[in-house]
């Protein structure tokens, strides 16, 4: 069932108050828990439904924007495609990082603020393993179906090694440590003395090319295969007349498909005995030990499943994702990538993983892509005068009511602004909405709901941390977990 | 219970004495090592002179930096990753004002204003303009300060007491906001700041006036902070405060009063900081207190998370890390400078949370 498990709004839980409380008769008891049952698999098809189309509404959302854009500069059908394709990639790589970080810190508390070097260590080992070994640097040449799995098991070993000894330490330790681990990492691949395997500094630039594109042309030539002349044939039919976009839209389908397994795999976890331990263990790690789990286990694996994920994300993301085919410390990996993937996952709410998915969307559309053709955009309305070189002669003219040079300024340098506007948004999330869109939904350890008891002057835990505590209870109690 | 919980805990104190005894074994085997090396004549004792007098000048750098987050890390506990971004804004108004002032006639005031006059057209040295560099470090502080409590005011008053981590990524947010501001006003391009300065040559070892200057500065900076913590009641307060919270707020020590004391202490720090490393090094950018802020960290993860003097500490032995490990990390493995810096702070971050100073906090 992919639906985002047991989240539910608080005037909806009145239904499921059937919990197995101590004192209940047995006949009764039994009968109310059924019908909780059903009300709760009810619940999770109208959760799921409505997790569907909410991510769908987002993407027409942001899809009707990007549209407008590309009308507004005249795109030709080529480019307004491009364009949407642009979009949904960029949602999609975001949405796989972000689900990954939403295991490490939306489920087991694991503040990783890691992630763009697990993505190297993902991306690194991916061209290490597949690589021709006539290239430079040599490679392993290992099919992509080896490799893709190689990589994430890197990646996922590189996690336990940080994990390991680092999973003791308080959650802001445990931020400086993975950074610096991550900052460890990216030096040493630019570093000199691994430049014969890693490329150095220049990079490594020795990938098998884009698996997608050898759907539609055989070998390295030009020559399409079937498949790649009927699709090919079919899209210049309705006018999209570039061969390349329709090769990376091709691409971004696939990736759009393994974000799609990504979430069913990550709902599945948390829903499953594995996943409410690591709810559990966020919501009170001291309960969960002192119900005989071995937090320290389940946090390595949760800590690896979701490293494996950013090296695939690495993979996709960084190798074949934006072009070139090749990956460099000093621009792929750095820190601030990590921190952008942060700002998404706290944009839909940690805990949830549709949330992620939006968050992702969100980023990836309004704060990432967005702003690059903001300034074409205004240019087509407004007529840009003045375009100064320096903010003071962008503000001077300020003082006699003259707008233009600062606004042809401030569009000349839209990049900086738009990471004032992220770090300004991001404060003001922290303080007025921590939970973010959807972080409100942030499942509980327990299977049922444990807010509302059956009668009204029976109320427990409606504080945010009760629950928790008494759903790693119900949960360690009520089943048998692992 | 009792019997299992004592032997954990035995079991775990000789785990963490044979952690530090192997550290211990380790740094002193290193020791013997360089001595080695200066005997035999495999590095030449001028050499490693300029490797400690270059990592004393740049630890004490990041041993001022530290103070002011080991000061938030101790009173209002969390991990501020906008510090960094203090130490670059303090660099670029202190560096605005000293070019206002040493270039005055030699470049257009707005092009000084933003630091991005030729270096050589305004000629800012410690020895040709020594007041406008002077008012310049004055200026940095200043700012810095007005800096941290707009800060402090606008991001982190609004949520006093909340969980260390969301103060964390509030100073996340503080830090983007910030650095792009600075490149939105003052561009995103590095460039040099400095005119050079005569060099004095003490056996072996090339010394600059800049140098100089910074040293004696930051230390004098650090006996304030001193005499600050030791001999005013706002110091005692202070520390009473890093130790237990709740106990000085019961003492009726005003805590509002103290944690705006603090960003004024470390704000001013950071920026005084930040305009002495640009000296040092002569160039500026954007982005250089964020590249430094993770060495701070590691200075002040090194001292002991909450120990002002810990934190100065920290700073020259990171600084003496990085740049004495060159005399074993030669040619290509240079590149690992920083890995080893960072390396050595998750180190003690696992073996002595603590600190190496153990658990003193700012007393």
């Amino acid at each position: 069932m992919s639906d985002d498990g047991s989240d539910r709004s608080p005037s909806e839980s009145s239904t499921d108050s059937g919990a197995p409380t101590d004192g209940a008769p047995g006949t009764e008891s039994a009968d109310r828990m059924d019908r909780a049952r059903g009300a709760l698999d009810g619940l999770r098809d109208r959760t799921a439904t409505f997790d569907a189309l909410l991510i769908l509404g987002a993407m027409i959302g942001l899809y009707g924007l990007f549209a407008i854009i590309g009308t507004v500069l005249g795109y030709p059908l080529n480019g307004v495609v491009a364009l949407v394709r642009e979009v949904t990639f960029f949602t999609a790589v975001y949405a796989l990082v972000v689900l990954a970080l939403n295991l490490h810190w939306g489920y087991a508390g694991l503040f990783n603020i890691g992630v763009a070097g697990f993505m190297a260590v993902g991306a690194y080992a991916f061209g290490i393993l597949a690589g021709a070994p006539t290239g430079s640097p040599p490679g392993l040449g290992l099919p992509i179906a080896v490799a893709v799995p190689g990589a994430m098991l890197a990646a996922a070993l590189v996690g336990l090694v940080a994990a390991l000894p680092a999973l003791r330490l308080k959650a802001d330790y445990l931020a400086i440590v993975t950074i610096a681990i991550a900052e460890i990492i990216r030096l040493a691949l630019a570093s000199r003395v691994l430049k014969p395997v890693t490329g150095g500094g220049g990079g490594f630039g020795n990938f098998p090319k884009n698996p997608v594109r050898g759907i539609f042309y055989a070998g390295s030539g030009t020559d399409r295969t079937a498949v790649g002349a009927a699709v090919l044939d079919a899209a210049e039919g309705v006018g999209v007349t570039n061969p390349e976009v329709v090769i990376d839209l091709a691409y971004t389908l696939l990736v759009v498909g393994i974000v799609a397994l990504t979430y069913v795999l990550l709902v599945r976890i948390g829903n499953s005995p594995f996943g409410r331990v690591l709810k559990a263990i966020r919501e009170d790690e001291l309960v969960a030990e002192s119900l005989g789990k071995d937090t320290r286990v389940f946090k390595i694996k949760a800590f690896m499943v979701g490293c494996a994920l950013m090296g695939l994300a690495g993979i996709a993301w960084q190798v074949y994702g934006l072009g070139g085919g090749n990956v460099n410390p000093t621009n792929n990996f750095l820190p601030q990538l990590t921190f952008y993937i942060f700002i998404a996952l706290i944009i839909g709410g940690a805990g949830s993983n549709t949330g992620s998915v939006l968050g992702g969307a969100m980023f990836a559309g309004l704060l990432f892509l967005l702003p690059n053709y903001v300034p074409r955009v205004v240019e087509q309305f407004v007529t840009i005068t003045a375009r100064p070189n320096t903010f003071i002669d962008a503000v001077a003219p300020l003082a006699s009511l003259e707008v233009m040079p600062f606004l042809g300024y401030a569009l000349g340098n839209i990049d900086q602004l738009r990471f004032v506007f992220v770090g300004a948004l991001l404060v003001y999330l922290v303080q007025r909405r921590p939970e973010g869109l959807l972080g409100h939904r942030k499942e509980t350890a327990s299977t049922i709901d444990l807010s509302e008891r059956g009668r009204p002057g029976d109320r427990r835990g409606t504080e945010r941390g009760r629950p928790a505590a008494d759903g790693g209870a119900g949960a360690g109690g009520g089943e048998p977990d692992e | 219970m009792g019997v299992r919980d004592g032997y954990s805990r035995a079991r775990r104190a000789l785990g963490d004495r044979s952690t530090a005894l192997a550290v211990a074994v380790v740094g002193g085997l290193l020791a013997l090592d360089l001595l080695r090396r200066l005997f035999t004549g495999m590095v030449a004792p001028g050499q490693v002179a300029t490797y400690l007098w270059t990592g004393l000048v740049i630890g004490l750098i990041y041993g001022l930096a530290g103070i002011g987050l080991s000061l938030t890390y101790s009173i209002l506990s969390f991990a501020n990753f906008a510090h960094g971004d203090h130490v670059t804004a303090g660099a670029f108004s202190g560096w605005a004002v000293a070019y206002a002032i040493a270039g005055s006639g030699a470049a257009e005031l707005g092009s000084r204003l933003l630091v991005q006059a030729s270096p050589g057209q305004v000629g800012a040295s410690i020895v040709s303009t020594p007041l406008a560099i002077l008012a310049g470090l004055l200026a940095a502080m200043v700012l810095a300060v007005a800096l941290a409590l707009v800060m402090d005011r606008l991001v982190y008053k609004p949520m006093r007491g909340a969980e260390g981590i969301s103060l964390l990524i509030a100073s996340v947010g503080v830090a983007f906001a910030l650095r792009y501001l600075l490149a939105f006003v003052f561009g995103t391009n590095s460039r040099g700041v400095t005119a050079s300065v005569p060099r004095y040559t003490i056996g072996g070892l090339v010394v600059n006036a800049h140098e100089i200057t910074l040293a004696a500065t930051a230390l004098a900076l650090m006996l304030g902070v001193h005499l600050l913590l030791q001999r005013t009641k706002l110091g005692k307060a202070m520390r009473a405060m890093a130790d237990n919270e709740d106990l000085a707020r019961v003492t009726g020590i005003p805590t509002e009063r103290v944690i705006r004391w603090t960003w004024i202490v470390g704000g001013g720090l950071a920026g005084a900081a930040g305009y002495l490393v640009v000296l040092k090094t002569g160039t500026i950018s954007y982005s250089f207190g964020w590249v430094l802020l993770l060495l701070i960290f590691a200075a002040v993860i090194l001292g002991g998370i909450g120990s002002v003097y810990g934190a100065m500490a920290g700073g020259v032995i990171i600084g003496l890390t990085e740049n004495v490990a060159l005399v074993w990390l030669r040619g290509p493995y240079s590149d690992f400078t920083l890995p080893v810096a960072f390396g050595l702070m998750i180190l003690i971050l696992l073996v002595r949370p603590s600190g190496l100073f153990g658990g003193v906090t700012t007393a």
